[in-house]
């Protein structure tokens, strides 16, 4: 594929060799604790991993953060400890210190190459100190960044209650005096609040976001008449969301995979795969998509993205002709590409860690139905990059925008290359209409803080490279 | 097992990749799963480097656990060769490997057959030694792996420079202040008439390593990292080593007559005294310091002191010798070399604590309530929550010790560097305290931080929950521009919804 080629043709998958540099799985507890707020996260690694969560995480570990490694030693890996023993040694401190309501133990590739068989072990402990032990193997070995957030969430599935737990208005029936002074208007409440949702099956959304986030698109479905009955993860582990047979489920993020399969497989539930709600095309194919699920016409949607649309034009007009290239290292890559080609940007090439082309069937579906509409070529996909090759690649297409890790980041800049730091799009609020803007803020920052340089005459700051 | 929240010394591959991409053209690569090669990042954020940083990995993933890594290091080891033509390629095990316990070592013999550079393996094990050590033994191991190279095909240059002539061993990237205080060292050389023959190892050559031994002598200025290639070269060599700490004007004048004493044994007549006078009594302006009011003040003030052996030594004599200040305990968390440190430290401070827990630290800092802390970046956020100020003296560190201008921490310059330093930090204190018994400066209650007091828009329980979430130093913002939205539409409640519509609206 050539760039002049601009017919649009199917996407095109490739895999290269898997040196790319991304962030380990492990610094998903970074953002799931303060999510979860009444667990403790303890990562079962060495020095190494404690070393990159330290300084990847920066100051975040200056706010007394409930995580903490468990840092193994040399009697550890030759087994002249026992795991038991030692875990149930700092889990206790763990309690004693936190009282969590819940303890998730990250396994590492230490873990996984002694076969430390935390999953064996955590039931023996969670009975004997009266805790509940998750375990999640996030582990360099087989996962990517955000992958493990993904082996979080999946583990978390299976801690879900199955039955709903006895209503509050029955509870509160059995006291007959808040009965005598609440009754009649609480009931009418109730009422005019359910009238407000069409009759669906419960639906549960899964995926860690920030709580504005969460109630903007709990608000959103609302508008439709679409209730969301939980979500996974809650604010706390204590609410983790009722799952049923039968129940609906929807993905948030591009990398719960895992998460979805075992919703489908072990908790029978039906999940609805849609586009992710990141930018405002996407955030309207999700909704029309579980809305088509149960049945419900979506009201005002098309005129809801056309006015954001519009709000963003300011943003838009800067982009729209330039190319981007994405390196590929958290996953968001594929919905990131589909709604900055609606923006009117060219994408030749799209690196992503993994790529589970049927939990992100509809959103490649829609990249590709965009391609098609914008008359641009489509990108070429490509997982596990080899970053050496990238960089060839980005020198030779001449791109405008980078989006990459830390790593190549600067050294890109000095080449005049610009750059956008790709991890601020998994701590940025990017999802539903509201936020599209605050993608687009991302996105375009490099470039207006590049156009009022540009007269300076200084893009690129080293020196010729000897050619050897 | 060791419950950690935080490490001052990193784990022992980091000082390898910090040896490693110090030098010119020498590419290290990793035997690490992926997520491991976050050295690149700290390089390129903290020191802002604008080359791509020399490190790659050759990832581990579930076919290595399953069948070894086999064909795959040599790949990518003669790959990285053919691709950047790199003078040395330094394998470099993780603690991943180190439990594979994969023969690295024949993975470089059969990558050497084919690479154009040397290849070689880092002779450090991720359970026995930290990031510091690990540096300190990786120098050592380049530079004896050169100087036997050249050795073997007689090219070691016979005899010393014409001039007297120093190497500078120990200066590397991600050192604290180490790029200025390489500037500040050079100078200093210049100043004495010493020629500098190489600087090891941050922008040196392999190639140049064979020229080691014509120096009349190594300067080895930090304890961590230097001091196994200085004793390596005086050992083969009969080199001298001055390793005094060029830091405060005490021991500058020490560093200096102990090199002073080295050139003289090999038959120059140099004497520094009037260079040393000058520059204590007129140049520097850290001895007037001690003498002026300012310093006064400070005396008998309470501090403590912690961090790396050589930051923490130096700061610790420079408080209590130089400037008067009771420093109640200094510390050290190079644990394997706390001998050293007592022996340094011990006249100079009430007590000595040898520890890496943070919380030990922070304890022993709130048990006796300095007036100020000298210490990394976790004893500054101790110093935060503490409400007692802190310079920073030594790694761990952030992008903000990585300062753009000149700071060094050695040398002349160094000294007048430290006493703003020092200075700024109890002044800071001081005028805190002031505040507070008088007060504050504005004794005003402020009753309201948004400018309309009282507005007669009502918020819905969830959306003043909403607001609220909205972090503090732009809420007053959003409620403004909220409540001008439900206003110019007649919406009477603001809910949730009516805020993010509101944030829609003005595009914020």
């Amino acid at each position: 594929m050539t760039l002049a080629d601009t017919q649009p043709q199917a996407l095109n998958f490739e895999c290269e060799t898997g040196n790319y540099h991304t962030f380990c799985p492990i610094s998903c507890v970074a953002w799931l604790y303060q999510k979860i707020e009444d667990s403790f996260f303890l990562v079962i690694g060495t020095k190494t991993c404690g070393y990159f969560l330290q300084n990847a995480m920066g100051v975040m570990i200056f706010a007394e953060p409930r995580y903490a490694m468990a840092e193994l030693e040399e009697g550890d890996i030759s087994a002249q400890l026992n795991d038991y023993e030692e875990l149930k040694r700092l889990c206790l401190h763990i309690k004693r210190d936190r009282n969590p309501s819940v303890i998730v133990w990250i396994g590492t590739c230490t873990t996984e190459i002694i076969k430390m068989d935390l999953e064996g072990l955590a039931p023996k402990l969670e009975a004997e100190i009266g805790i509940p032990i998750v375990v999640a193997r996030a582990n360099g070995l087989d996962y990517a960044f955000t992958q493990g957030e993904d082996t979080v969430l999946a583990a978390m599935v299976n801690r879900c209650p199955d039955k709903a737990p006895v209503a509050e208005t029955e509870k509160e029936e059995r006291n007959a005096i808040s009965k005598l002074l609440n009754f009649g208007r609480k009931q009418e409440e109730v009422k005019a609040e359910e009238s407000e949702y069409a009759d669906h099956p419960p639906l549960v959304l899964f995926g860690s976001l920030p709580d504005p986030v969460v109630t903007q698109l709990t608000l959103e479905l609302k508008k439709q008449g679409v209730k969301v009955s939980g979500w996974l993860p809650s604010k706390r582990y204590t609410e983790l969301p009722v799952v049923e047979e039968g129940y609906y489920v929807a993905g948030v993020n591009p990398f719960l995979s895992r998460t979805a399969t075992t919703f489908m497989r072990r908790r029978k539930c039906k999940l609805i795969g849609a586009p992710f709600p990141i930018g405002p095309d996407g955030t309207r194919a999700w909704i029309e998509k579980i809305c088509s699920v149960f049945g419900i016409e979506p009201q005002g949607l098309a005129e809801r993205e056309a006015q954001i649309w519009e709000s963003l034009e300011d943003y838009v007009k800067l982009i729209r002709g330039k190319s981007v290239f994405f390196m590929g290292d958290n996953l968001l890559e594929i919905s990131l590409a589909r709604f900055l080609i609606r923006c009117g940007m060219t994408c030749p090439e799209i690196g992503i860690p993994y790529m589970d082309k049927r939990y992100q069937a509809a959103e490649l579906a829609l990249l590709e139905k965009t391609c098609q509409e914008m008359g641009v070529p489509s990108p070429r996909i490509v997982e596990k990059p080899d970053n050496y090759n990238q960089i060839q690649r980005i020198k030779d297409q001449n791109i405008d925008l980078v989006i990459t890790g830390m790593a190549h980041a600067n050294p890109l800049e000095a080449r005049g290359i610009n750059t956008k730091w790709s991890v601020e799009f998994t701590f940025a609020q990017i999802h539903g209409f509201t936020n599209a803007r605050d993608i687009l803020e991302l996105v375009t920052r490099p470039l207006r803080r590049n156009n009022s340089l540009k007269d300076l005459g200084w893009d690129k700051l080293v020196r010729e490279e000897a050619k050897v | 097992m060791k419950l950690a929240y935080w490490m001052y010394a990193g784990p022992a591959h980091i000082g390898t990749l910090r040896i490693a991409s110090s030098f010119k053209n020498v590419h290290a690569i990793m035997h690490a799963p992926l997520g491991d090669d976050y050295f690149n990042v700290m390089r390129s954020m903290l020191e802002r480097e604008r080359d791509f940083t020399p490190v790659t990995a050759s990832i581990v993933d579930r076919n290595v656990l399953a069948r070894g890594s086999q064909e795959k290091v040599v790949d990518n080891i003669t790959r990285k060769d053919s691709e950047e033509h790199p003078d040395l390629i330094i394998l470099t095990p993780t603690c991943t490997s180190s439990i594979l316990q994969e023969d690295l070592q024949n993975f470089c013999d059969r990558a050497q057959l084919e690479a154009k550079g040397d290849v070689m393996l880092a002779d450090v094990n991720h359970y026995r030694v930290n990031e510091l050590q690990a540096a300190d033994r990786t120098l050592h191991q380049v530079i004896q792996f050169y100087i036997e190279k050249a050795r073997k095909k007689g090219t070691l240059p016979q005899g010393k420079t014409e001039k007297p002539s120093v190497n500078i061993i120990g200066i590397s990237t991600l050192g604290f202040h180490n790029n200025h205080d390489c500037t500040e060292l050079k100078r200093l050389m210049a100043d004495l008439g010493i020629e500098v023959n190489e600087i090891l190892p941050e922008g040196a050559s392999v190639h140049n390593l064979k020229n080691l031994p014509r120096a009349w002598f190594n300067l080895v200025p930090y304890r961590e990292l230097g001091v196994m290639a200085a004793e390596y070269l005086h050992t083969e060599f009969g080199m001298p080593y001055v390793d005094i700490t060029p830091m405060g004007v005490v021991e500058t004048a020490r560093c200096l007559r102990a090199i002073q004493k080295i050139l003289n044994e090999q038959g120059v007549d140099v004497n520094y005294e009037d260079y040393i006078n000058e520059q204590t009594l007129h140049v520097s302006q850290a001895a007037w310091f001690s003498r002026s009011i300012d310093c006064q003040n400070l005396t008998g003030k309470k501090a403590v002191v912690y961090g790396d052996n050589t930051h923490a030594a130096a700061i610790t004599k420079i408080l209590a010798r130089e400037m008067g200040i009771h420093v109640v305990w200094a510390g050290t968390y190079c644990k394997y070399d706390a001998d050293w440190f007592r022996e340094q430290v011990s006249e100079y401070c009430d007590e000595v604590i040898v520890t890496d827990d943070h919380t030990q630290v922070g304890d022993a800092i709130a048990r006796v309530e300095p007036a100020a802390i000298f210490g990394t970046q976790m004893e500054r956020h101790v110093g935060k929550r503490l409400d007692i100020s802190c310079g920073v003296i030594s790694a761990p560190i952030h992008i903000q010790n990585f300062p753009i201008g000149y700071k060094p921490f050695v040398g002349y310059e160094g000294t007048n560097q430290i006493v703003d330093l020092i200075y700024n930090s109890f002044t800071l204190g001081m005028e805190d305290h002031l505040l507070e018994i008088f007060g504050g400066h504005d004794t005003k209650e402020v009753v309201t931080k948004a400018l309309t007091a009282d507005s007669d828009m009502s918020w819905s329980k969830d959306g003043l929950a909403e607001l609220n979430k909205i972090p503090g130093f732009v809420r007053g913002k959003v409620k403004r521009n909220t409540e001008k939205f439900a206003r110019d539409r007649g919406i009477e409640t603001i809910t949730a919804e009516v805020l993010y519509a509101a944030k829609e609206a003005v595009g914020a």
